[in-house]
């Protein structure tokens, strides 16, 4: 069976998939106008100030969209139909992302229902992935 | 100003399944088909433009055209658009004179074909290629959910987008699918990526169409009526779906169509016909919104109420588009071409007399967006 995709982190991703191998969601906003923001990017996508820092993100997130995709890419086989979602951090931000502890299905999937990040390991990184919030993780 | 006309449009023989044909190869027969239609040779060219693979150098080569003039904006599906856009600055600034436009892709079957292959290290291959992302089906759809949820979309009114474009296609010969669908139909085939069901997807063809774009001084000059381009636009948006604004409106469709009206001088009461690149069922609904028929939320009752299809006040996607008619894979070429047939009155599905056609655009799904704005009279007289 194919393998999953696995991300090749690059110089200025490369603290984002440190904090998710250290289990922490760090991602980055802007000094000047405080624009919390992702993906990875020296610049800030608000103002174009360069002065931006890391931070760790809560973790917490809600359900954006998603689709629940029956044609597994490779890696997937096993999985399908499985969702890919988007979801919106607390902080503002939005990320693609999988679903975990909850069953794939439009009646489990509820647009706004609370998330929280969790771990899972890929070949040499780890992924976020986000699951029912108050769920073990 | 006298602004530009499109001398010449033409697709390749056939769309469809087309084996024996090699991505350049449905260029080059596009580009003929196109030339014979301006009643040109390829020594009347002196610009050219089409997408990186095979690109302006390798179709100009092949043609045994030089040109002086080259563009090989590659955006996705509504590049031509583009190109028709920069060909005409290109002319008003006499950088060409005669410029074609070519687009041919074995969609299909996959004969002389770039690869499709995103690096694991590109900002896709790190942030949504690792979760099962296959190709725009898993990624260009997943707006809707939002878009349903927030306006009160049903599945119903998605699936009829499907009913309603079929309608038109099963007047157009060439269109792949042209038997009568219900929305039970569209329902009951299988889901591909929840909420889409196949029926709700554009189709995977081979096919080309090519263009020729010179200055309106010449109009009256070439066998056909003369398609007047009145108004562009281009805009874009970002690279990653799950990294748009707004899930449920198209910032790139919405600036795009902003500028194309203003420069025309139109408003959308003024437009007759209407191309919106429908690669999946969502889109036309986006498309609507963006350039402002309707208000947000409206345009799924909209076309459900029967209003863009055959005998409707808005006639849209009247070749059947991308989900009856043909998708190569970058199918704004054949939104152009459908609008030129309409505004010169040689459609298959001809609606009555279309003064103005608006076509909109989109690339790498919601990454980019052109629109034209064509008229059957030159921008003075077709303001008036």
């Amino acid at each position: 069976m194919a393998e999953k995709a696995v991300p090749v982190p690059t110089p200025e991703t490369q603290p984002f998939w440190d904090g998710c191998a250290a289990g922490e969601l760090r991602i980055q906003h802007c000094l000047d106008c405080g624009e919390a923001y992702f993906y990875p990017r020296p610049v800030c996508p608000a103002c174009g100030s360069a002065d931006v820092e890391w931070f760790t993100a809560s973790g917490a997130a809600t359900l954006y969209s998603y689709v629940i995709s029956h044609r597994p890419a490779p890696g997937f086989e096993d999985e399908a139909p499985y969702a890919i979602a988007v979801v919106e951090l607390a902080e503002g931000p939005r990320m693609m992302t999988n679903l975990t502890g909850v069953p794939n299905t439009p009646e489990h999937l509820v647009l706004d229902m609370p998330l929280r990040v969790t771990f899972e390991r890929r070949g040499d990184v780890s992924l976020p992935l986000f699951a029912p919030a108050g769920e073990s993780t | 100003m006298s602004g530009v006309i499109i001398a010449g449009a033409a697709e390749t023989d056939q769309v469809g399944k087309l084996p024996g044909h090699s991505t350049l190869q449905l260029h080059l027969e596009s580009a003929l088909n196109a030339l014979a239609d301006a009643g040109l040779t390829t020594k009347d060219i002196d610009g050219i433009a089409t997408v990186s693979a095979p690109g302006p150098v390798q179709v100009a080569h092949s043609l045994g055209i030089t040109p002086r003039w080259m563009d090989s904006t590659a955006v996705g599906g509504t590049s031509f658009l583009l190109h028709v856009r920069h060909a005409a600055a290109a002319i008003e600034a006499g950088h060409a004179s005669i410029v074609l436009i070519t687009h041919g892709e074995s969609g299909r079957s996959r004969v002389g074909a770039a690869r499709r292959a995103q690096a694991p290290a590109s900002v896709h291959g790190q942030f949504e290629a690792p979760f099962g992302v296959l190709g725009p089906v898993t990624s260009f759809t997943l707006p809707a959910l939002r878009y349903m949820h927030d306006f009160g979309l049903t599945h119903e009114q998605l699936a009829y987008v499907a009913v309603a474009q079929r309608r038109w296609a099963a007047k157009n010969p060439r269109a792949l699918y042209r038997d009568p669908i219900t929305i039970d139909d569209v329902l009951a085939s299988r889901i591909v990526a929840y909420p889409f069901h196949l029926l709700e997807c554009c189709l995977v063809t081979d096919g080309g169409g090519a263009l020729i774009v010179t200055s309106a001084d010449r109009a009256g000059d070439f066998p056909k009526p003369a398609v007047h381009v009145l108004g562009t636009g281009e805009s874009s948006e970002t690279p990653l779906i799950s990294q748009m604004a707004d899930f449920t409106e198209s910032l790139a469709f919405r600036l795009a169509g902003r500028a194309a009206f203003a420069e025309a001088g139109i408003t959308t009461a003024d437009v007759d016909h209407l191309m919106i690149y429908d690669a999946f069922a969502h889109v036309p609904i986006y498309g609507l919104e963006a350039l402002g028929f309707v208000a947000k939320g409206e345009a799924g009752p909209f076309i459900a109420d029967g209003n863009t299809e055959p005998g409707g006040s808005l006639p849209l996607n009247t070749n059947g588009g991308g989900m009856s008619y043909t998708h190569t894979g970058m199918y704004g070429m054949f939104a152009i071409t459908e609008a030129v047939r309409q505004v010169r009155g040689e459609a298959a599905a001809q609606v009555a007399g279309p003064e103005i056609s608006v076509v909109l655009g989109n690339g790498g799904m919601f990454a980019t967006a052109g629109v034209l704005v064509l008229g059957r009279q030159p921008r003075d007289r077709a303001s008036a």
